[in-house]
């Protein structure tokens, strides 16, 4: 019962792993990068700096990805 | 006998797909159903990622699983960021794959289905890959440098520019060719029309809704824009119908071109959020949906395919696009086989991402195969449909007629057997006034995906439906290319122009921005106007130099990566990006002599220029020129691309110089002479 129970709470992970891995894939699609890795990146190496707000950090990318030179694919 | 067991699912895999290229390639005579060839080419991806990216991954390359990645060195949370490798997949992928898989296989589908699938199938293995796994890993190498950066350093300054030149130019050609799908797509149809023409207006509010109602909220946004896009389509079908509301959106190609022309002016003006950013989202998601629910598409319904293996076009002289298979099929069907605009991605965003170096194979090689699978897709769609609806929808009205009867009756004189009742009812079904003359893929493509698609949702009702949702969604990531593109090309002329007139280089002037915006749309404007008024269709002029120039990119970033193996010693590897690049050399510099200098009209420009100027000399006018002035237009056009044709032979050629100069040079150091960024090691916690 228990192993049942374990199988299916793991599966549920999987699941929600692949999800949120597939939300990332399609935020990063259109240029924007997770933001919890900002997040995390920023209090790890920078925790004397202000992190942007998710509002700001999403302006900031999208004036980075369009402001570049790099056309778009044929 | 372990090693061997290792080996047995693979060649299990290996003889599927040999079954199944075989069905294809020699079946006799009867219907062969389109999934062998989607068995054929994932069999063949299958096995290629397996061995030969291995292959290319370890002993050519010697990708280190230790070795830090710029994304660790220089992590920002912004542009380098370690990321998932599934997860940096779908990016790559979303940033290759565009409208070009899509139609240089519809195009090459005159010739038969067989010589573009084999083409694409070689092509992605030995040389597409190949080419996007090599820059990935050069780049990744370099801290995430640019194709012209990776150039300049590895061959000298005069390549870097030459090559940058070369991208500028390749960028116009792009965006003038993917500008006249569009016009092709949207001549004389106002369904077509008023649903493009409305994804500005959902657009625009999207880009409101972005900024100042829900900032950020991108998945929210996107589904409300989609559900505008849907509503789009239906009232296209309303206006289609409404007689007078349908005479409003009913444009000829001149008309379009300037709509266009303006439209990429001001587009590209525009702050990014409001227009751009928006439908960008739109476009990518729209993307990524369709391709997944074209391949469900295939899979369920496993239509027949109708067109046969080979036309008698393989031997030359189709009405699509002229001259021979050799060269002419490689550089029809440029991207699904080999891209060189992907160099400039895989050396672009993703080698900032990489979390760890040996994703480079699963992101570079993988990627491209995926795209590959697009292309064959694509070709798929163009041979499930009637060879006689293909032809029709393909061949310029210069060569076959104007109306259904005189289109049926020169098809039929080709052996493609077809009713003019069969064109009428068939653009009836797709919700269009007519099909004929519709040269550029997209359109080709939307009958076939419509053909698919309603045998699985929908039903013949709903076959119009599909058509105007697949021209949408072509049309929608090409006029986010060509705003992005010329966006991009503003930039690089800034940069150019700037060296002589510094006032021109502040990209935050706005004088100097119309200006150089102007430029921009009026070089990609030039070529488009001259394509959609061309007697054969502009497919035909304009789709082989955009070919030619892309392949050439292909050209210059695997002589980059045959550069840099020498520099590592790696020279008993070379020829995995020497092969490829010899053959790409072979066809482009081939191809470009023929369309420079072929004395078939048809086929070269000066012929063509010589053709027009004889006929001026003694007084007569050739179609479609009406008046003199006409006539010398034509004239000066051909010439013209003639030059940019020359321009790019000499682009390619100067790289190869200098390429073997540098190949020269590092052979003879005794040691490896690369300028890789020293090795470091991963850090700590770090997962490989």
């Amino acid at each position: 019962m228990t192993t049942a129970a374990a199988k299916v709470e793991r599966l549920g992970q999987d699941l929600g792993r692949a999800g949120r891995y597939l939300a990332q894939s399609l935020r990063l699609m259109v240029g924007l990068p997770d933001y919890d890795a900002y997040l995390s990146h920023m209090e790890a190496t920078h925790p004397d700096q202000p992190a942007m707000s998710y509002e700001q950090f999403f302006r900031e990318r999208l004036e980075a990805r369009y402001g570049s030179r790099v056309g778009r694919c044929c | 006998m372990l090693n061997i067991r290792r080996h047995l699912p693979w060649l299990a895999v290996a003889v599927l797909g040999a079954f199944a290229l075989a069905t294809v390639a020699l079946g006799r005579g009867e219907a062969v159903s389109a999934l062998w060839i989607v068995v054929a080419g994932v069999s063949v991806y299958l096995i290629a990622y397996r061995y030969y990216s291995l292959f290319l991954a370890y002993r050519v390359l010697g990708l280190d699983e230790k070795r830090q990645t710029p994304a660790w060195r220089h992590n920002d949370g912004l542009d380098y960021v370690p990321t998932n490798r599934y997860v940096l997949y779908g990016h790559h992928f979303a940033a290759i794959a565009g409208a070009g898989p899509l139609v240089g296989p519809v195009l090459a589908a005159q010739m038969g289905y067989l010589p573009g699938l084999l083409w694409i199938l070689a092509g992605v293995v030995f040389a597409g890959a190949v080419q996007d796994f090599v820059v990935l890993f050069i780049s990744t190498r370099r801290d995430g440098r640019s194709l012209g950066d990776l150039i300049k350093q590895e061959m000298g300054p005069v390549p870097g520019v030459i090559a940058l030149f070369g991208a500028f130019m390749i960028m116009i050609i792009i965006l003038a060719v993917l500008a006249l799908i569009v016009v092709k797509a949207l001549a004389n149809s106002p369904w077509g029309t008023f649903t493009v023409a409305a994804t500005i207006p959902v657009a625009l509010f999207m880009g409101v809704y972005l900024r100042w109602i829900r900032p950020g909220r991108i998945g929210e946004v996107s589904l409300i824009g989609f559900v505008l896009l849907m509503l789009a389509i239906f009232g296209g079908q309303w206006v289609h119908e409404s007689p007078a509301l349908a005479p409003l959106f009913t444009f000829d190609g001149k008309a379009l071109t300037w709509m266009l022309i303006g439209y990429g002016f001001v587009a590209s003006v525009l702050p990014v959020w409001l227009l751009l950013a928006p439908r960008d989202y739109l476009s990518t998601f729209l993307k990524i949906g369709t391709i997944v629910a074209l391949a469900i598409g295939i899979l369920i319904v496993a239509p027949d395919l109708q067109m046969p293996r080979f036309t008698q076009f393989a031997q030359g002289n189709g009405p699509v696009w002229a001259g021979s298979l050799f060269p002419f099929l490689f550089i029809t069907i440029a991207c699904g086989a080999v891209s060189g605009f992907h160099a400039l991605i895989a050396s672009g965003t993703t080698p900032k991402m990489l979390e760890n170096e040996t994703h480079a194979r699963f992101i570079g090689y993988g990627g491209m195969l995926a795209e590959s699978f697009v292309a064959v897709m694509a070709l798929v769609a163009a041979s499930v449909i009637q060879p006689g609806v293909y032809f029709a929808m393909n061949s310029p009205a210069a060569l076959v007629g104007s109306t259904p009867e005189a289109v049926a009756a020169t098809l039929s004189t080709w052996g493609f057997v077809i009713t003019p009742d069969v064109l009428i009812q068939t653009a009836k079904d797709v919700g269009e006034n007519t099909i004929l003359a519709r040269a550029g893929g997209a359109p080709t493509l939307a009958v076939g995906m419509a053909h698919i698609l309603h045998q699985v949702i929908g039903g013949k009702a709903m076959m119009a439906f599909w058509y105007h949702f697949a021209i949408l969604f072509e049309a929608l990531f090409i006029l986010t290319a060509v705003d992005a593109g010329t966006r991009a090309g503003r930039f690089m002329l800034q940069d150019l122009l700037g060296t002589f007139v510094p006032a021109l280089k502040r990209t935050e002037s706005l004088p100097a921005n119309l200006i150089a915006t102007g430029l921009c749309v009026a070089a990609w404007g030039y070529f488009l106007y001259q394509g959609v008024v061309d007697p054969l269709g502009g497919i035909n002029t304009l789709w082989p130099l955009f070919g030619i120039s892309n392949q050439m990119l292909a050209a210059v970033a695997l002589l980059l990566g045959t550069v840099v193996l020498f520099k590592m010693k790696k020279d008993r590897y070379a020829w995995t990006t020497i092969v490829p690049a010899a053959w790409l050399l072979a066809c482009t510099l081939t191809a470009g002599w023929l369309k420079i200098f072929s004395a078939d009209a048809k086929v070269g420009f000066l012929a063509h220029a010589a053709k027009f100027s004889d006929a001026l000399a003694q007084g007569q006018l050739l179609a479609p020129a009406k008046t003199p002035e006409a006539m010398a237009r034509i004239i000066f056009n051909d010439r013209l691309d003639a030059v940019l044709c020359g321009l790019f032979m000499f682009v390619v050629l100067s790289v190869l110089v200098y390429s073997v100069k540098a190949s020269l040079a590092a052979r003879a150091a005794g040691r490896p002479t690369t300028s890789e960024v020293p090795f470091q090691p991963l850090p700590l916690g770090a997962k490989a």
